[in-house]
């Protein structure tokens, strides 16, 4: 029997591993990619750090016989609406970028002849 | 905390905020207008700054609940001296950068410089006075936002290009730092810094290891905003393509870095914290020595005046934290002198060697032989003071931060590391200093010619903008004995922790619990 814990930690660490390998990319495109998966194993692992809880309600509620912690919830939150925003602006200082200087990789360089 | 200091703690994250928003939405075609109004308030910021300074230096520590949310429930907003010096050094250095920014006509480069220098301000601010781990976070998020914007004003292909790294890096290291978050949350329960003071000294020995690993994390991420070897390299491309002014700002950047490792090193992972006691010096002294060596070094390697400040930044910061890592009480009052200094020095530098870029024209600010420019004998005297600032030679205030920190570490067990380097480097510092200055000035009689540069803007307030960073410089040499006894008091509140988390969570808490 696979457990939870198991399944949202392999998750998160997929996520991670495929965020990293992409950040370290040499094109900006695939760069935003990584950045967008760090972000979303980053929420998943926010969200954990309140422990995992099935079935209990985070806020009041009379019949509830257990909480889920909220303030991770609301951690996650802040954290997407930012992660959001940085990707929006990055996606276009990339573009911008690619437009003013004619390269598209992060380095600065420019591409060289059957460049991947 | 008294009715009325708790206000002048919440004027100084509001009123930027109301500005940046006031200016976007009402003044955004009204340029004299805006400029005034963002004047206006740096200049009310150094006065509310002023009042917070000698508050703090009561010795008592405020703490104001935003919101009347009880702490560690709620959001605290703290002062401390540290605090308070960090936001009287932030106003000083913001009114010198915009006064030069509106004087250049660097503002005019493009759209909204006011509202983000504003918001950058609001975020340095909120990132000092916070008691909140995950509200440090916000506030940097508001910081490093900004910064993107003001780093990437007026455009260019090699401020866009340096523009992406630092927009991409500093992602990264948003990333971390929730990681590092998320973990000591997981492990305590809570955000609340004097909260997690107590949880983590009172912590079991099982969690210990995920504790280490989010101070850590935590270090690493600071780290990287205080341009600490190996996380130094953003730091030159990204100084050196931005304008003069926000270079400037920029020097206040990499000491909130230093100001995070000091705040989380003494409170969360100070002395009370047993086996996790400053768990990070040991990995920060070597990289800040190598820091301090890369630093000089680059400077060597500089082929423009603007990369020879970016890498003087480097340098500096590495004998900060040199400083900070060995964590005795008498090592962090000269670091907290040595932060004043080395913030307004690197200022000065970045604007001086702006205007001399400015001046040259098609020559720039290349290391190169050029004739002579406008202004040439002004700017001569002025890069030489911001040199010797820089290198810390006498008089000026590098040479006593320096002094103060060559004592500092005397009674420690790497003393004669950290003296080497720092001795040897400042040699080099000279012969680099030493080798730009002479080319650009010294040879220019030499060469026939002279530049065509058609109009000149900034002819005064400029150099008056700089001008000024240097007088504040000499006034921190002349000063330098009630500032050492204030920046002494200040390291000695930081390694008493208790006083500060009495003052968020009330008397019987009175730090363990």
């Amino acid at each position: 029997m696979i457990s939870l814990e198991l399944l949202v930690a392999s998750a998160i660490a997929v996520l991670t591993a495929a965020g990293v390998y992409l950040v370290l990319r040499r094109r900006t495109f695939p760069v935003v990619l990584g950045l967008a998966f760090l972000s979303y194993a980053i929420n998943v692992f926010l969200f954990a750090m309140g422990r995992l809880v099935i079935d209990r309600p985070p806020l009041f509620d009379k019949a509830a016989e257990g909480y889920t912690d909220p303030l991770p919830q609301a951690l996650v939150l802040t954290a997407i609406v930012i992660a959001f925003g940085m990707t929006a602006f990055v996606v276009v200082l990339a573009l911008r970028s690619y437009l003013e200087t004619g390269a598209d990789r992060v380095d600065g360089t420019q591409d060289a002849e059957g460049d991947q | 905390m008294s009715l009325t200091v708790s206000y002048w703690v919440i004027a100084s994250v509001i009123l930027p905020a109301v500005m940046a928003a006031s200016i976007l939405l009402l003044l955004r075609h009204r340029l004299t207008l805006s400029r005034l109004a963002s004047i206006g308030s740096c200049v009310a910021l150094i006065i509310i700054a002023g009042v917070l300074v000698s508050e703090a230096d009561g010795g008592a520590i405020q703490s104001y609940a935003l919101g009347n949310w009880r702490a560690p429930f709620g959001i605290v907003l703290v002062l401390d001296r540290l605090s308070a010096m960090m936001l009287l050094l932030t106003a000083l250095l913001a009114l010198a950068a915009l006064i030069y920014a509106v004087s250049t006509g660097a503002d005019r480069k493009g759209w909204h410089f006011h509202p983000l220098f504003q918001f950058q301000l609001l975020g340095l601010n909120g990132a000092f006075l916070t008691g909140d781990l995950f509200n440090l976070f916000v506030f940097f998020e508001v910081l490093l936002i900004a910064s993107y914007g003001l780093m990437l004003h007026g455009q260019g292909a090699a401020r866009l290009k340096a523009g992406v790294r630092y927009v991409i890096i500093n992602l990264v290291g948003s990333t971390l730092f929730l990681v590092g978050v998320g973990l000591l949350y997981g492990v305590t329960g809570t955000l609340n810094m004097a909260d997690l003071a107590v949880r983590v000294a009172a912590a079991p020995a099982g969690d210990q290891g995920l504790i280490a690993a989010s101070a850590l994390l935590l270090t690493t991420v600071f780290a990287l905003k205080a341009a600490l070897v190996p996380l130094h390299f953003w730091l030159p491309g990204t100084y050196a393509a931005t304008s003069g002014a926000v270079a400037a700002l920029f020097a206040i950047m990499t000491k909130v870095g230093a100001y995070s490792i000091i705040r989380t090193s003494t409170l969360i992972f100070g002395e009370d914290a047993g086996a996790l006691a400053f768990v990070a010096g040991p990995w920060m002294l070597p990289a800040a020595l190598m820091t301090i060596i890369i630093g000089f070094v680059g400077l060597f390697a500089s082929r423009g005046l603007r990369d020879l400040a970016a890498w003087a930044v480097v340098g500096s910061m590495g004998a900060l934290l040199c400083a900070v890592s060995v964590f005795t009480v008498e090592a962090m009052g000269s670091a907290l002198y040595y932060i004043l200094h080395s913030t307004l020095a690197a200022a000065a530098l970045f604007l001086v060697v702006d205007l001399i870029a400015e001046r040259r024209a098609e020559h720039g600010d290349a290391i190169s032989l050029a004739p002579r420019f406008r202004q040439i004998e002004v700017l001569s005297g002025l890069f030489l003071l911001a040199a010797i600032a820089v290198v810390g030679l006498p008089p000026l205030s590098g040479f006593v931060g320096k002094l103060l920190i060559l004592d500092g570490v005397r009674a420690t067990p790497h003393a004669v590391w950290i003296w080497t380097v720092i001795l040897t480097t400042t040699v080099i510092g000279i012969l680099a200093f030493a080798r730009a200055g002479s080319l650009i000035f010294w040879k220019s009689a030499a060469v026939e010619g002279e530049v065509s540069l058609r109009t000149l803007r900034g002819k005064r307030g400029g150099v008056a903008a700089a001008a000024s960073l240097l007088l504040a410089l000499a006034v921190l040499t002349v000063l330098s004995g009630p500032i050492t006894d204030y920046t002494a008091a200040t390291a000695r509140q930081l390694f008493q922790p208790a006083d500060y988390i009495e003052a968020v969570l009330g008397p019987q808490s009175g730090g363990r619990r």
